[in-house]
């Protein structure tokens, strides 16, 4: 652990703190429509879609909206994966896509989940990852938004029926938020050194007289909504290893940086809509705990040598990272490696710069944890913030427990339907990953796909179903998932990991806004101070920490157990 | 039928689940249909194809992958890296890419801390670095014999590099100093003096060693 390490890990985070506050407050800002000047590109889309602008929707009707117009898209996307060798941009004549497989990866990114069972550069052609695998990635980021708006507006609003326009919210998330970060980061990318082309892939003769075919594609324009969408899905099957897709130290940088950027930035969007900024900052607060408390394990996991390779020269100095370099680039080294992980599964982005199947058991159990946890650490663009604010209406609740009154939550009473639903929406998550994984570890359909044994291949499942369910999409990358059992199994897991959650928390969102407002009394638990920072942190441990850790202890902890006495498996 | 379903609506309207701007289901898939339809053309065509176009108009040979050209031959990518094997180059790092360097098959090992695959592996090419470079007695490091996480990375530290420099001086029957002078100009470090890791470009640090030493065989 270098101190040029920290430097960039500090440099990271003062940059987010300087760019979150003006990026929420514009979110606030064009999510209340008082920011118009795209009016000219959404009216057309309004009126040929018939869309009433300014009729807004019960949480009924926001939910039904958003659950037809994800099947919709789903099932498009579908179709041009199936059919795509009757599309154009296929110039390397690539099959339509197996339909098991076809059905896992629109799943996949409907849910912004971007698990990838294939390898892109072998299976899709350009027109599927441009209509089909990017159009997701801004759409299930807008609806992501979308949804968390649509609870700060549960949250802030009093004795209202709607919370909102579902296809309004998502055109402005796409259009105002999404798009232009996009087109400038898009170019960004190219003048590093990202490739954005049509071209069919490149024949090589190299040096040595070898033949070598580098692929090619329309990559940067994907690449940075990928990033910025938390979605991950790689554009080639090394994602944002490949050089190709993340060239230089200064685009994994940004790429890192447009990672977490909307998550933390909704925070402030969130204090600013409820008129509470102090709690919108109390959240960050709890958030920036748990990035730098991930981080600092992951790096020093990762930076020590491994105790079973011997003649090898692991040291760290200016002229090597050193530290464990399997399924790590040299020009980001550990440090960036581990940061990345940490970053890309705080959120539910799953983009990865390095191979967590290779890291170390520690190392791996990090970005493991994080996904456990609900990927709520600035999280998923939209799904990060209302995911951790189930935590704090929990939070709100147990404070309430504990003095004895009813729970309030900025003004409203905290009843007995909030916290059902709040159950339900914590209670889903870990029943979805240890049911499925249980069986997967009973069977020969589950055990066949390994790569490694012993306790590793606990963890390569367990990754599996954990990333699927919180839609990270980044994987212990030695399962093949690409069998009928995973390809369904892990398909309905992103499903229910996305809409079964979604609904309970519009549930919410509905049933706080009907409320009334009441005052503050002295015996409001106030949700704006360092107090409830740590107790927020505190629930979110004790809840995750209580729901996995028999399972992480028979996974990475016993592996990391096992290596330190030179145990290996074959 | 009908009358009733509206009836049953208008109910729902007055006691507060449902509000107009709801509308029936059916037109709510068609408006989710329709609205696919645009914003597909819109995000998933005109927004790539673009970037593309202005991508193309003002950096081609970035937006095509930086290629490099010999004698009207296209001999790799400056940034994908390529195998180089022998004590006459630079050697890249283990690739599980593929059969090794499959720029259309990208991705790393995922042999995970405890499997005796990997450790075999790095036991294999510990063996044949001592066994190319019989001078060379210290430890190797570990860049040279860890596989890297796209199998195409294009780069070696500056350790590695260091490492090989007797073997590749002798080789060529070149002074160690010009060979080391080589490796150190071709260094790249961190950028913006604090971003990433240094390293060295392993394809032009070999094609710089091929223009020092042209006669070599197996340069024809």
């Amino acid at each position: 652990m270098t101190a040029n390490g920290w430097l960039q890990f500090l440099f990271f985070f003062a940059l987010l703190l300087l760019c979150m506050r003006p990026l929420g407050i514009y979110m606030a800002g064009v999510f209340s429509g008082k920011y118009r000047f795209f009016a000219w590109l959404e009216k057309p889309i309004y009126r040929i879609s018939g869309i009433h602008e300014d009729q807004e929707m019960s949480w009924r009707g926001y939910a039904a909206a958003m659950l037809l117009f994800s099947f919709a898209s789903l099932l498009l996307t579908y179709v041009i994966e199936r059919g795509q060798h009757f599309l154009p941009w296929n110039p390397q004549h690539l099959p339509g896509v197996e339909q098991f497989l076809a059905w896992n990866t629109a799943a996949s990114f409907t849910t912004n989940t971007n698990w990838q069972s294939y390898t892109p550069e072998t299976t899709m052609s350009y027109f599927t990852q441009m209509a089909g695998l990017a159009y997701h990635n801004f759409f299930s980021a807008a609806v992501g938004i979308a949804c968390a708006i649509a609870l700060i507006r549960g949250i802030a609003r009093r004795e209202s029926k709607t919370i909102g326009n579902f296809w309004v919210d998502s055109t402005r998330a796409c259009l105002y938020v999404l798009l232009p970060i996009c087109i400038a980061g898009a170019l960004f990318l190219v003048s590093q050194g990202c490739i954005q082309n049509l071209h069919p892939y490149t024949v090589a003769h190299t040096v040595q007289g070898q033949t070598q075919t580098i692929a090619q594609g329309p990559v940067a324009s994907q690449e940075i909504i990928k990033e910025l969408g938390t979605n991950g899905g790689g554009f080639f099957n090394a994602n944002s290893a490949h050089p190709f897709e993340n060239p230089t130290p200064l685009t994994n940088f940004t790429e890192m940086f447009l990672i977490v950027l909307i998550g933390a930035a909704l925070t402030v969007t969130l204090g600013r809509m409820t008129g509470s900024p102090g709690h919108g900052w109390a959240v960050f607060a709890c958030m920036s705990i748990l990035f730098a408390a991930g981080f600092t394990v992951a790096w020093w996991a990762e930076a020590q040598p491994s105790p079973v390779l011997h003649g090898v020269n692991q040291h760290a100095s200016w002229h090597q990272s050193g530290g464990n370099m399997e399924g790590k680039e040299t020009r980001f080294g550990v440090m960036n490696s581990a940061l990345f992980a940490t970053v890309t599964t705080d959120t539910s982005c799953g983009a990865v710069n390095s191979m967590h199947d290779s890291f170390m058991p520690l190392g791996g159990m990090v970005p493991l944890m994080n996904i456990m946890l609900g990927c709520i650490v600035f999280g998923g663009v939209g799904s990060g913030l209302y995911g951790i604010l189930i935590y704090v209406v929990l939070s709100v609740f147990i404070a309430g427990l504990m003095v004895g009154r009813t729970p309030e939550y900025l003004g409203k009473k905290i009843e007995s339907y909030d916290v059902k639903m709040t159950m339900l929406y914590l209670l889903i998550f870990p029943l979805a990953i240890l049911v499925l994984t249980a069986i997967s570890v009973l069977y020969p359909m589950g055990l066949g796909s390994l790569a490694n044994h012993g306790p590793h291949g606990l963890s390569e499942i367990l990754y599996a179903f954990a990333s699927t369910a919180a839609n990270n999409g980044s994987a212990f990358a030695g399962l093949n998932a690409n069998t009928h059992w995973y390809n369904a199994s892990l398909g309905f897991n992103m499903l229910g990991g996305r809409f079964l959650m979604m609904i309970p928390m519009l549930a919410l969102a509905g049933n706080l806004a009907r409320k009334k407002s009441i005052p503050p009394s002295p015996g409001t638990f106030p949700v704006n101070t360092a107090l409830f920072t740590v107790l927020l942190t505190g629930v979110i441990l004790i809840v995750g920490a209580l729901t996995f850790f028999p399972a992480l202890s028979l996974g990475p902890i016993l592996e990391h157990l096992l290596l330190q006495h030179g145990v290996l498996f074959s | 039928m009908t009358t009733m379903m509206t009836h049953h609506r208008d109910e729902e309207v007055r006691s507060g689940t449902r509000v107009p701007g709801d509308g029936p289901m059916s037109s709510v898939l068609l408006v989710a249909v329709r609205y696919t339809l645009i914003t597909t053309v819109l995000l998933g065509i005109v927004y790539p194809l673009a970037i593309t176009g202005i991508a193309h108009l003002a950096m081609p040979y970035k937006a095509d992958g930086q290629l490099i050209v010999r004698h009207g031959q296209v001999i790799g990518s400056a940034i994908i890296g390529q195998s180089f094997t022998g004590p006459r180059y630079f050697n890249s790092r283990p690739s599980a890419a593929g059969n090794g360097y499959d720029a259309a098959n990208s991705g790393g090992s995922n042999l995970g801390p405890t499997s005796q695959a990997l450790v075999s592996r790095v036991d294999a090419s510990v063996t044949d670095w001592h066994k190319i470079d019989p001078g060379a007695k210290g430890p190797v490091p570990v860049g040279l014999v860890t596989a890297s996480a796209s199998g195409v990375d294009p780069d070696i530290s500056p350790e590695g590099a260091y490492y090989q420099v007797p073997m590749v001086a002798a080789a060529r029957h070149l002074p160690e100093a010009t060979v080391r002078t080589l490796v150190r100009a071709h260094i790249q470090g961190r950028q913006l003096g604090f971003l990433g890791e240094p390293r060295v470009n392993v394809l032009e640090l070999n094609l710089a060693l091929d223009a020092l030493t042209p006669s070599a065989p197996g340069a024809h």
